[in-house]
């Protein structure tokens, strides 16, 4: 019964504020993701909890208690590094029982433990191979476990699987969501992938410049993301900024019906939701290139303007470079002074 | 059809490169070697006319030889063990820790050996002959620990540099204080290339000549110091050749010891190779 929670941590080097007043609780068991570009503080703030930096003003607490000036050595956090970390003068066993070995542990304990978790991650009878021997997952299956040795009331994941292939990444993202699952083991992960945050998380926090943009389950952000930044950082996204006047929108020849009062506003359309009709003639764009992927199509569309636009159609067979072609939104957000002001679904 | 090719094809300027440095550096080491088992050896031969140990015996009689001997081996061991002491974590300083002036302090060790040695050492002699330093044994190890310097911090601090601070952090992370993170982890990493440091300042002071001369003398005489006056004040070649012989032993285990504790490319990378 882990929870953490983190009360308006700020984190300033120098001037620059890497982390901003930064609020959230992480219940018991969950898996959280920290989603954000690189720059937006998401990896200072994980080293907080972990230990390897103090916040400059703010509070980090475990199960209640106040963690935020105890070392990481005395912390109950269990932290993955992205590039494995792992101590290339041991082995694997080394490597896993050093922690419990400064913990004083009976050597049957350490080895049946080590044992243990080596079976966890799917590399049992490697204890004896040098780190060097090991492939990249395996040995970032090692650092994991190093880290799940311990029981570690919090487990924190720092972009764990960013230098492996994406086929791996996949494999080990499941395995990760797995272990996570079945120790029930509270978890914070950083990512600036995307797709890793929508497949691992109970709850996506993107972060933007040190502060929450948005703090959802994964279907909420994508499908409702809160605020521009968040709709084009997450999957691909149409933004377009233009004027609203008598409940239109327009850019550029681009309009669309939207009931909210005059003023600027950001439309933002997903490609899948974004459909294109045949004109002859006239037409708000115009088709500047045509992708087939075989099981669906990706149309660029270029405005007046020169503004592109992307639309995601089942059939590129249609489509030709030129076409003139009006632009009907099926569902569609709009957005002023960094706010939804509008849903169409 | 290629392994025919490969078979015609001599690599002339690697034989020429190799010959070139077989007669540079092995030559001059037969030749001394030779003399040092020579008991006669007159010209025009070119080989000696009587090889025998009678001058190993004449040089290992004295007495000075062998009290040079033990002075040579225990301020080597002091020298190594005190720089070691104050250049490791000094080095561990200066690879992990900002603090101001730490660039002009780092070149500050290089200064040392850019000037003419001998002018820095004359200019430090006339301080310890104020400090009663002159001819005592601590004298010489305070000269010669300044020499060890550049080797002892600049190397250290490539080794403690390379070690990957993640590595050390995630030893905090599973429990170990920072002193124990040192021991068990920075140590490890960075030790085969400080072996490398600790056993060049070794061999380094042991051979060193003009401090322990300038300061030390006449009441502290190291094997090399004697070797000079032996050559100096006796036309007799086989006295310098034994003593060189003789001094080849130190860093002969130096390097045999070597192969065992460092690993190729740890001198190389001491130097940010």
């Amino acid at each position: 019964m882990s929870v953490l929670e983190i009360r308006d941590v700020t984190k300033a080097f120098g001037a620059t504020k890497a982390v901003d007043s930064f609020n959230l609780t992480v219940g018991d068991g969950e898996l959280v993701c920290l989603l954000g570009p690189s720059g937006s503080g998401k990896s200072t703030l994980l080293r907080m909890i972990g230990g390897f930096e103090t916040p400059t003003s703010g509070h980090v607490a475990i199960d209640g208690e106040d963690v935020t000036r105890v070392p990481p050595e005395k912390r109950p956090t269990g932290m993955v590094f992205q590039s494995h970390a792992l101590w290339t003068h041991m082995n694997v066993f080394k490597n896993l029982a050093f922690g419990l070995k400064l913990r004083r542990l009976p050597e049957a304990e350490i080895k049946r433990r080590v044992e243990a978790v080596l079976e966890l991650v799917g590399l049992a009878g490697y204890g004896h191979r040098a780190t060097n021997q090991l492939s990249g997952g395996q040995q970032q299956r090692v650092a994991l476990a190093r880290s799940l040795v311990l029981e570690p009331k919090i487990l924190l994941l720092d972009e764990p699987f960013a230098s492996l292939d994406q086929h791996l990444r996949e494999r080990l993202r499941e395995e990760v969501r797995d272990i996570q699952q079945r120790l029930k083991i509270t978890t914070l992960f950083v990512t600036h992938g995307q797709d890793e945050a929508l497949a691992l998380a109970d709850r996506i926090v993107v972060m933007r410049d040190g502060r929450t943009e948005q703090a959802a389950a994964p279907d909420v952000v994508y499908r409702e993301p809160a605020t521009p930044f968040v709709a084009g950082f997450i999957g691909t996204m149409n933004l377009v900024e233009g004027a609203v006047a008598n409940g239109t929108f327009t850019h550029s020849g681009f309009t669309v019906p939207l009931p909210v009062g005059d003023g600027t506003a950001t439309l933002a359309v997903r490609p899948e939701a974004l459909e294109i009709v045949a004109v002859n003639g006239g037409g708000m764009a115009k088709i500047h290139r045509v992708t087939d992927y075989g099981t669906h199509a990706i149309v660029d569309i270029e405005l007046p303007d020169g503004t592109r636009l992307k639309s995601m159609t089942s059939e590129a067979r249609d489509w030709s470079h030129g076409q003139p072609i009006d632009l009907k939104p099926r569902a569609f957000a709009a957005y002023r002074d960094n706010a939804a002001i509008h849903r169409s679904n | 059809m290629a392994g025919a090719l490969t078979e015609k094809r001599i690599d002339w300027t690697g034989i020429g490169f190799a010959v070139v440095l077989t007669l540079v550096i092995i030559f001059p080491l037969v030749v001394v070697g030779t003399w040092a088992f020579a008991n006669v050896w007159r010209y025009p031969s070119v080989i000696p006319q009587e090889f025998g140990l009678r001058y190993w015996n004449q040089t290992l009689a004295r007495p000075d030889v062998w009290s040079a001997i033990t002075m040579s081996l225990s301020l080597s061991t002091v020298v190594t063990f005190l720089s070691a002491l104050i250049c490791l974590p000094a080095a561990y300083a200066f690879a992990r820790l900002e603090f101001p002036g730490r660039s002009i302090l780092f070149f500050s060790f290089l200064a040392g050996q850019a000037f003419p040695k001998f002018g820095l050492l004359v200019a430090i002699a006339g301080i310890f002959l104020t400090l009663n330093l002159i001819g005592t044994f601590w004298g010489v190890v305070l000269i010669q620990l300044v020499g060890t310097l550049l080797f002892m911090i600049w190397i250290p601090v490539a080794a403690f540099q390379a070690v990957d601070r993640r590595m050390e952090e995630a030893a905090r992370d599973v429990g170990a204080s920072p002193v124990r993170v040192f021991w068990s982890i920075t140590l490890p990493q960075a030790g085969p290339t400080i072996a490398a440091a600790v056993l060049l300042s070794f061999v380094g002071t042991f051979y060193e000549t003009e401090g322990a001369w300038l300061i030390g003398a006449p009441q502290i005489r190291t094997l090399p110091v004697l070797m000079i006056s032996f050559i100096n004040n006796q036309p007799v070649i086989q006295y310098g050749a034994v003593l060189s012989v003789l001094l080849w032993i130190p860093s002969f285990i130096a390097l045999l010891f070597a192969r065992r504790v460092i690993s190729s490319g740890s001198f190389a990378k001491g130097f940010g190779g």
